[in-house]
């Protein structure tokens, strides 16, 4: 399984590299949430790979019986998830935001921080130039 | 008048040269210790755990540097201290000697390589704040940083080469390396040898490196006659004979520093007499007499390395004298060019004889110190076995040029018709002592040799041949092969003399027509550094997010791509290709169908199906590998996921709303094929055998010490509990923040 697996997970980076480089905010977060998934994976294939046979202790027992899933990498890849789900939630609101405020999805168009020569949108009048605000005034 | 009086007996002032002076004499009293071998030395530990100790030795050599330095100091002082207009830019000029003159006294005296090239830094930073004194005016700005940037690049080679002569030896102490370095193979310290001498010809400005000296010039003149022309420059020199003992064998020290110094002397020769202004003119036979002294110093000849040391206590006290008489000729006409002045005998008769004093020395005119210091150098010459021929035309040629410098200086400017260029103001009396002082110190070191010869000189050569050398110096030598090179040196040089203004003319005219030049070549290095800089930033740091990601994505690829390639082929036939079954099958096909689709999928909905897609996949792989609570979980989050992108979406533009042109779509693919290719192989790589002694640790002690049978649970919420808390908390913080973010229909500002 690890060989196909570790196939899969290029695939699965390819992607996210390929969506974070993206111009548009929401295709970045796909990205971002790609990323996290093989990143997860990842830990997940560096214990063992087993087929069946969860982590569990049979109630007459005081270990498990015979051979079972390493524990260790999954109770880190649990965590991990919730993590990754909690900074895409932000993320996601983070971008809603920026969305509705500038009036595009384009990391290009949001000149704010590092003003460029193309950026439409300065640091001082930002919002004013917005094309929310131009919506709200026609 | 009132308020520059007290000015001029600033404490401060009168406090280096008292410094100095005290500095002078303790040296003086070290001379009959020093000559009986007992060198006086102080030892402080500084960087213990790296053999790195504030250690300062004394010996010959050091001596010898040592007198220079605080004997030209105090003088120089007094004159720098006469010579500042005002009491602030006294003050300044004066501590900034002073802070020069510790700094050059740490560097001769110390016996620890590190501790050396601390103080070699500091005479380049002060040396860089001395040139640009004047700094209102541009051209002493640029000169500054000139000269900082080369000194400061050569030092940067110094100290590779230091340390890594250092770690040759075993050892950081200069006088123990030469027993150190005993059995050492000499091709062992070919990159330490040329890096140091990187250092060396860089700080005493040998060619290629010599065109920021002259331009040095822009500081003011005691700045000028001390750090440019008797002590600075020479630290350069001092370190190549201070390494002498450990180098001199090595087959590149000879040649190397005999065809550069030979080349550096009559190149800088021509450029002098190439020069109208007295003090360029006078900057470049520094460079000649640096040049010559490299010359010397290639030798291991005694008689050689005496002529560099006599040479050395020479050329300080000429030069000295005759830059701070040009200081006072500048101050006394407004003018320092040669073909403007002359006659200035009547008007200032001392400083007249104190340059024909000077000027005598460096032309090697008996009864001078520089007649014996010319002498020594044609017998030296004479005594390099190996290289005689170019050194003797080498070192003729180069004193011919200076006969002729040296009468332009004295003859042109203070005899003959007076000439009317009368814009100046009359030069403050200490002005005038103390050119007149080093002037006639110089006769008198020329009518009693001995007060210089066995004290100084002799300790000094005898510290760099690392055997005891036998100098006598003395004026009449008999008629000899040296005094024959001296006559023809002497009528060459008058010749030349009388030639010398169509010379200039004649150089002028061929050097406008040089295609290169070192100060050319330093702008072009310098512009061409900037321009990249700027070229490099604005591609790295163009301000675009993609380009960001790209590079920092680049960067990972090709960690995990040199991580994985390049090891031993027997991982990769490790790897098994075992059968799948259908359920394994089709949670891979589902991974890669989702990804393909998040990529491809143009419509924000089909995208998002896409990212589901792998959600779910990932469930099922690691439902069916035993990690039922992670699949729970992932599954979960998927599912919420989906929920939370699909109600903001329509509220985003379309996908669509932003053109990207083909190429940015290429490269892009094969940035991701890059950086995905990079993480199969390294994962490929991945060694089946997998430590599981943490996981057993947590499997047996899940039911005695936790009370729990599901052991992923047990880890979570018991063993790594306060992990699991800080998860919990960046949820929430989260949670907080997006809610924060969505409250408001927007931000208020300003007016609203």
């Amino acid at each position: 399984m690890e060989p196909y697996l570790a196939v899969v997970i290029g695939l699965l980076v390819a992607a996210a590299v390929y969506l974070m480089t993206d111009r548009h905010m929401v295709r970045m977060l796909f990205g971002v949430a790609l990323l996290g998934t093989a990143v997860n994976l990842v830990v997940f294939v560096s214990g063992d790979v087993l087929r069946g046979l969860p982590p569990l202790i049979a109630v007459d027992a005081t270990t498990p019986n015979g051979e079972v899933a390493n524990a260790l990498p999954q109770a880190l890849v649990l965590t991990a998830i919730v993590i990754g789900f909690g900074l895409f939630s932000f993320a996601l609101a983070l971008v809603f935001k920026t969305a509705q405020r500038f009036g595009t999805a384009d990391v290009d168009q949001l000149g704010a921080a590092e003003p460029t020569a193309d950026s439409k949108f300065s640091p001082v009048d930002g919002s004013k130039d917005g094309a929310a605000e131009r919506k709200r005034a026609a | 008048m009132t308020t520059t009086k007290p000015d001029r007996y600033d404490v401060w002032v009168m406090a280096t040269v008292a410094i100095s002076l005290a500095g002078f004499v303790v040296g003086l009293t070290w001379i009959p210790g020093i000559a009986a071998s007992d060198f006086p030395t102080v030892d402080w530990p500084w960087v213990e755990g790296l053999g790195i100790d504030l250690a300062f030795r004394v010996d010959g050599l050091s001596l010898l540097f040592v007198l220079l330095i605080t004997g030209v100091g105090v003088p120089v002082l007094g004159y720098a201290a006469a010579y500042a207009s005002d009491g602030a830019k006294r003050r300044r000029l004066c501590l900034l000697l002073f802070a020069f003159l510790l700094a050059m006294l740490g560097l001769v005296t110390a016996d620890d390589l590190i501790t050396l090239f601390v103080f070699w830094e500091a005479t380049t930073v002060i040396s860089y704040l001395l040139i640009g004194f004047d700094h209102e005016r541009e051209a002493a700005r640029r000169s500054a940083l000139q000269g900082l940037l080369v000194t400061a690049a050569g030092g940067l080679a110094l100290l590779a080469g230091l340390v890594l002569l250092g770690a040759e030896a075993g050892t950081f102490r200069l006088s123990e390396l030469p027993a150190a370095l005993a059995d050492t193979d000499p091709s062992d310290l070919t990159l330490s040898l040329v890096l140091i001498l990187c250092g060396c010809f860089t700080k005493s400005a040998q060619l290629p490196f010599h065109f920021w000296l002259p331009n040095a010039m822009a500081a003011p003149t005691p700045v000028s006659a001390y750090l440019h022309s008797a002590t600075m420059v020479k630290a350069g020199i001092y370190l190549m004979a201070r390494v002498h003992p450990v180098y001199s064998d090595h087959e590149l020290w000879f040649p190397v520093l005999t065809v550069v110094g030979a080349a550096t002397a009559v190149w800088a020769s021509i450029q002098a007499l190439r020069q109208t202004d007295l003090k360029l003119m006078l900057a470049h036979t520094t460079v000649m007499a640096l040049g010559t002294l490299t010359m010397f110093l290639g030798s291991s000849s005694p008689v050689a390395v005496a002529a560099a040391a006599t040479f050395i206590v020479v050329h300080a006290l000429y030069k000295s004298t005759l830059f701070l008489v040009i200081g006072v000729i500048d101050r006394r006409t407004g003018t320092r060019d040669r073909r403007l002045v002359s006659g200035l005998s009547s008007v200032l008769p001392m400083t007249a004889i104190a340059a024909f004093a000077g000027a005598f020395s460096m032309a090697g005119f008996p009864p001078f110190l520089g007649f014996i210091g010319k002498e020594l150098k044609y017998e030296g010459a004479l005594a390099i076995a190996e290289e005689p021929g170019l050194v003797i035309v080498a070192a003729v040629a180069a004193n011919a040029m200076m006969v002729a410098i040296a009468l332009a200086v004295s003859v042109r400017s203070f005899l003959g018709q007076p000439s009317d260029v009368d814009a100046g103001t009359p030069p403050p009396r200490l002005m005038v002592a103390v050119p007149l002082f080093l002037g006639l110190c110089g006769l008198i070191f020329g009518l009693a040799p001995s007060l210089i010869g066995e004290t100084i000189v002799q300790p000094a050569a005898t510290a760099v041949l690392g055997m005891p050398a036998e100098i006598k110096l003395a004026l009449w030598h008999g008629v000899n092969l040296p005094l024959l090179l001296s006559i023809v040196t002497v009528v060459l040089g008058i010749g030349l003399y009388f030639w010398l203004d169509r010379i200039t003319l004649g150089l002028d005219r061929i050097g406008a027509r040089l295609p290169v030049s070192g100060d050319r070549i330093y702008d072009a290095v310098l512009h061409t550094t900037l321009d990249g800089a700027k070229r490099l930033t604005s591609v790295v740091q163009g301000g675009r997010l993609p380009v960001y990601i790209g590079l920092s994505f680049a960067a990972v690829g090709l960690a995990l791509l040199v991580g994985a390639v390049g090891d031993e082929a027997e991982t990769w036939s490790a790897i098994r290709l075992e059968p799948l079954e259908p359920w394994e099958i089709a949670s891979l096909a589902l991974l890669a169908v989702g990804a393909a689709l998040a990529i491809a999928g143009r419509r924000r909905l089909t995208a998002l199906c896409g990212l589901a897609a792998v959600g779910v996949g990932t469930t099922l792989v690691f439902l069916m590998h035993g990690a039922v609570d992670v699949a729970v979980t992932q599954f979960m989050v998927e599912a919420l996921i989906v929920v939370f992108v699909a109600a903001v979406i329509p509220k985003i533009p379309p996908f669509e709303s932003i053109r990207r042109s083909v190429r940015e779509r290429v490269a892009r693919g094969l940035l991701a094929a890059f950086v995905g290719l990079g993480a199969t192989l390294a994962l490929l790589r991945l060694a089946p055998p997998v430590d599981r002694t943490i996981t057993s640790f947590y499997e047996q002690m899940s039911v005695p010490e936790a009370f729990g049978r599901n052991v992923v649970n047990v880890i979570l919420v018991d063993f790594r509990a306060l992990d699991t808390l800080g998860e919990v908390a960046v949820v929430v913080i989260a949670a907080f923040g997006a809610f924060a973010l969505l409250r408001g229909r927007r931000f208020s500002r300003g007016a609203e």
